[in-house]
């Protein structure tokens, strides 16, 4: 089994590079698109923001790689939100579509600020889902974002905080997690597990 | 919803975690990377790690341990002392560092603060206010990680604080330097002010010394988290023992 994280030239991938070490994975940060089809698992992370994270991989000539991909990918924060059509932020743009929803910025509440960022709760739709082995349902999770896509028949899992949005999305082969595993203790280090083992 | 948080404040001096009282007479508490792993074990929700001689040397703060303890811990750190440009913050960031603190430096030149937070993201920058009481105002330090430089900032701490958040930064640790090491409770009043004027989080710092003081600082002032050194180096409380008080109080915090 090899984990590729896919380098999409903008992302920290120190942190979640280092989570899947303590799970004793074979890991490695490529963005050659023979890697990343021979991986067993595919992670693409991301911080910033999704216009440019997308010019990237549109220059790395990974786009197409990404959405043709059948093993299990999963998208980390950013990299989640790459995963639906489009993303409002920063003017907007096209995203991979392997799941479908438009990503839109968390609403503004009085003495809520944004970015959401802390420890909140999983709120879990999917409890059978393999995904969610010994996570129990209002598990904290560490996110930090600004953006976030709306709950859909996509949604495994959703969190509230100005506005109910998806924590964890799947389609087919693509799963996203807007929170940061890597960061979230025992219960992310359970879920990129639970990943490894789908 | 959104858990309270309790962080730890490492204070690193030559590469080994010390606590003093009032910012003085450091004493040697431990390893940086044990000390990690044993909070993050306790349940720490964040931890920060100063180095508190960096700023007043005048040299940037050593980096080697960053990425071990980006390595070794899976919740998030912040990393403060000596930063005085974004290329500082930017290595690091690269070392696995979650978010990084200013304090003296952004008192020189507080454009440092727009610019990193236009660089890194708002969610990366904290700005730290060292506070201290003073007839009926509060009054911001600067160099207070060396007795001999501390100097006072000739800053209003709340004023500093709204041009902080109107920069672009992304938390405020308010540290009340008159409490700070004395475990005889958070200062309430200065909290409640600095909420009343800003609206992102607030980290409680300098005075927790019992159970009842974490709880006063959430449900009183309403911060966003409360940070501790001395209670925890000596073990006089444990993180889990904090937690499980909030928890029984009603303050959401994860357990």
């Amino acid at each position: 089994m090899t984990i590729a994280i896919v380098d999409s030239g903008v992302a920290n991938l120190t942190s979640v590079r280092a989570a899947l070490k303590r799970l004793n994975a074979e890991v490695e940060i490529t963005a050659e698109p023979a890697k990343i089809r021979a991986a067993s698992h595919v992670i693409l992370p991301g911080v910033g923001a999704a216009p440019a994270a997308m010019s990237q991989l549109q220059a790395k000539g990974l786009i197409d790689v990404l959405r043709s991909l059948t093993q299990p990918v999963l998208g980390i924060c950013l990299g989640m939100q790459l995963m639906f059509d489009r993303s409002e932020e920063s003017g907007g743009c096209a995203c991979l579509g392997v799941i479908p929803g438009d990503v839109k910025q968390l609403p503004a509440k009085p003495g809520m600020p944004i970015p959401h960022m802390g420890w909140n709760q999983l709120s879990i739709q999917a409890a059978e889902h393999p995904l969610f082995k010994g996570i129990p349902d209002g598990s904290f999770v560490y996110f930090v974002h600004s953006y976030a896509a709306p709950v859909s028949q996509a949604t495994l899992a959703s969190c509230a905080y100005t506005d109910t949005f998806t924590a964890v999305a799947n389609r087919e082969n693509f799963f996203g997690c807007q929170f940061h595993p890597e960061r979230s203790s025992a219960v992310g280090r359970r879920i990129l597990e639970n990943f490894m083992r789908l | 919803m959104l858990a309270k948080r309790i962080i730890p404040c490492l204070d690193v001096k030559n590469g080994q975690v010390v606590k003093g009282v009032r910012f003085r007479d450091h004493e040697i508490v431990g390893d940086i990377l044990a000390l990690a792993e044993r909070y993050r074990d306790e349940g720490a929700d964040e931890l920060v790690f100063y180095d508190i001689t960096a700023s007043s040397d005048g040299r940037m703060v050593d980096r080697a341990w960053i990425s071990r303890v980006a390595s070794a811990i899976d919740i998030p750190f912040c990393v403060a002392g000596g930063i005085r440009t974004v290329d500082d913050a930017r290595a690091i960031l690269a070392n696995g560092a979650d978010k990084i603190s200013i304090n003296s430096p952004a008192l020189e030149s507080p454009g440092l603060i727009d610019e990193m937070a236009k660089e890194f993201g708002v969610q990366c920058v904290v700005v730290g206010i060292d506070s201290k009481r003073e007839n009926d105002d509060t009054v911001v330090y600067q160099y207070t990680g060396d007795e001999s430089k501390t100097v006072r900032a000739k800053r209003n701490t709340l004023a500093w604080a709204k041009e902080a958040e109107s920069r672009g930064a992304g938390e405020i640790v308010l540290n009340c330097m008159n409490q700070d090491g004395m475990k005889n409770g958070y200062d309430i009043k200065q909290l409640t002010a600095l909420r009343e004027t800003v609206s992102i989080p607030i980290i409680a710092s300098g005075g927790a010394g019992a159970l009842e003081h974490f709880a006063e600082a959430f449900e009183k002032s309403r911060v966003d988290g409360a940070l501790a050194a001395s209670v925890f180096h000596k073990q006089i409380l444990t993180i889990g023992e904090v937690k499980s008080y909030l928890n029984k109080r009603g303050i959401t915090v994860r357990i």
